[in-house]
């Protein structure tokens, strides 16, 4: 759906990181964990694009939904200086693919650097129905480490890591994961890089795992098939492609090549 | 107040349509607004055969625009005939078909199986810059239009509309190719091809490289060539590029389209082009317009 959701609560998390809290009952009522939210930065044609931002966490009760982006670029810029009280044009929630953890017990969630904000909600969820709840976070330094309160919240156990060892433990966070040996399924969001380690490691252990990805796109609702993803099965010459903002954000891993 | 026209032998209720490739097969953007308002829908790019399309990423926004290269990934003509055709024909609006193919005979095929489908016309596509043979390759020469075109009429009994690309010296004699050929309609601008480069990785943004330009951006170079191209023909124009309301649209209208369209206005906003209808309707009550007909091609140029 769309709609213009008055900015109630800004939070400044890190210098360039910010939380908005807005009212959107609507989205916050049929939401899963996972799915995204395309955002009109301003009113203007200037930038053209709306900017793909994903869900943080459901305020339920009080209506409220909330997103965390990182200013990057020209977009990010404006729609980090709206003020509260303005409305903002959201289309959402999107992508039909969602983190799904019911008929799992065991659950590890792996996320790294701006990666982690779609898997609170998870977590969240994942532990008011009762299952075992390992996150590990990683991040690149002290300073960028967001959320561990939040996280700590709604985890049975948490594991930060900082890739120089600057705060808590020392190397990447999939390291703690793959100790871990009691996992009925891997749910992850963060850099390629990470990404690809975390796939791997489950294909090869027989895990299942689901991961949410990124593509460069435009319309948000698999209009513009902008968000090309190549599937696992389908061969070099004859590439399928699926859409991150229809099939996904979240893809069981081993269907998706990154 | 009369909104209503006949294009190229197709009654619209209003003369709002929208692009091939920015609307899909109408039903993502069903959820939002309704289809029913609109004077036509224009599909997907559709070719005899499924196609993948091209490597991520596949567009990337640019200054007031965006680039795509999309490669015309599309589900191919019986898939769209079984599965999206019948969706499209609960709405109470005109569907056009905007057909591609890589060799002439192809779109000739194409166009016989079109022919026999529930459809209101087709939509010839000689411009997509994002393909590596058809398309822009015929759409780029007098010849090219001519032959393609030519052949297509001699299958197709409905009314036949072709998308021209703008990445030519003279849109003009194009548009008059087109006409010879016996088409009905022309639709103009396709994107422009264009490139950005990521200056970190000192290589193109988009995985095809180039892409096409769309938005805001190209809307003066689109006006511009409706004009060139109405003072060449006399079969009617689809104008597009760039339309985001009323007032663009108006501007199209006035250079000389009978129709135009809504692409990359779609993705800032679901409902653009039911509030571009509106917005139009306000400017004929505003000058006391009684017939939308009146106003085509009604600039006076300086």
């Amino acid at each position: 759906m769309q709609l213009m959701a008055e900015l109630v609560k800004k939070e400044n998390l890190k210098p360039d990181i910010y939380k908005f809290s807005v009212k959107a009952e609507e989205i916050v009522k049929i939401a899963k964990p996972g799915q995204f939210l395309n955002i009109r930065v301003n009113n203007e044609v200037e930038p053209l694009l709306r900017r793909p931002i994903s869900i943080y966490n459901l305020d339920k009760e009080n209506g409220i939904l909330e997103f965390i982006f990182q200013v990057k670029g020209r977009g990010t810029k404006i729609l980090a200086q709206r003020t509260i009280g303005e409305k903002i044009d959201i289309l959402g929630p999107l992508g039909y693919g969602s983190f799904k953890f019911n008929e799992y017990k065991n659950v590890a969630i792996i996320g790294g650097g701006i990666g982690v904000f779609p898997l609170y909600e998870l977590a969240k969820q994942a532990k008011e129905n009762g299952k075992n709840v390992n996150t590990y976070l990683g991040f690149r330094n002290k300073d960028l480490v967001t959320l561990e309160d939040k996280f700590e919240e709604v985890s049975d156990n948490l594991i930060i890591t900082t890739d120089d060892g600057s705060y808590k433990e020392k190397g990447f966070a999939i390291d703690w994961l793959k100790k871990d040996k009691n996992i009925d399924c891997i749910f992850a969001c963060g850099p390629l890089p990470m990404l690809r380690a975390v796939r791997e490691y489950a294909i090869e252990n027989d895990i299942p795992c689901q991961i949410s990805l990124e593509e460069r796109m435009a319309c948000g609702l698999g209009v513009c098939l902008g968000c090309a993803i190549k599937t696992a099965k389908s061969p070099k010459e004859a590439p399928e492609y699926w859409h991150v903002c229809k099939v996904g954000p979240v893809f069981e891993a081993k269907d998706v090549e990154i | 107040m009369n909104t209503k026209i006949n294009f190229a032998g197709i009654e619209m209720k209003n003369p709002v349509t929208v692009s091939s490739g920015t609307f899909g097969y109408g039903r993502e953007y069903s959820q939002y607004i309704d289809l029913n308002k609109l004077g036509a829908i224009i599909t997907k790019g559709t070719s005899l055969k499924p196609k993948s399309g091209n490597k991520s990423p596949r567009v990337c926004e640019t200054a007031s625009g965006m680039l795509n290269s999309i490669g015309l990934q599309n589900p191919g003509v019986e898939y769209f005939a079984q599965n999206d055709l019948p969706f499209l024909r609960k709405f109470d609006t005109a569907i056009i078909v905007n057909a591609c193919g890589s060799t002439i005979d192809e779109y000739v095929e194409l166009c016989k199986i079109l022919n026999t489908l529930d459809i209101d016309g087709v939509e010839l596509n000689l411009s997509c810059p994002n393909v590596k043979s058809g398309c822009m390759a015929f759409g780029s020469s007098y010849e090219g239009v001519k032959e393609v075109t030519q052949k297509v009429r001699k299958v197709l009994d409905k009314p036949l509309i072709v998308k021209l690309t703008p990445n030519v010296t003279d849109i003009a004699s194009i548009a008059k190719a087109v006409e010879d050929a016996g088409a009905d309609g022309v639709s103009l601008i396709n994107t422009l091809l264009g490139m950005k480069i990521d200056i970190e990785k000192r290589r193109p943004i988009l995985a095809n490289n180039t892409g096409g330009l769309s938005g805001p951006a190209v809307k003066p170079v689109a006006v511009r060539m409706v004009y060139q191209v109405s003072q060449a023909v006399k079969i009617p124009i689809l104008g597009m590029g760039g339309i985001i309301n009323g007032e663009d649209a108006i501007e199209f209208i006035l250079a000389g389209a009978k129709a135009i369209s809504i692409g990359t206005g779609n993705f800032i906003s679901p409902d653009v082009s039911i509030k571009t209808i509106d917005e139009i309707e306000n400017y004929m009550k505003k000058y006391n317009v009684e017939d939308i007909n009146d106003l085509v091609g009604k600039v006076e140029m300086n």
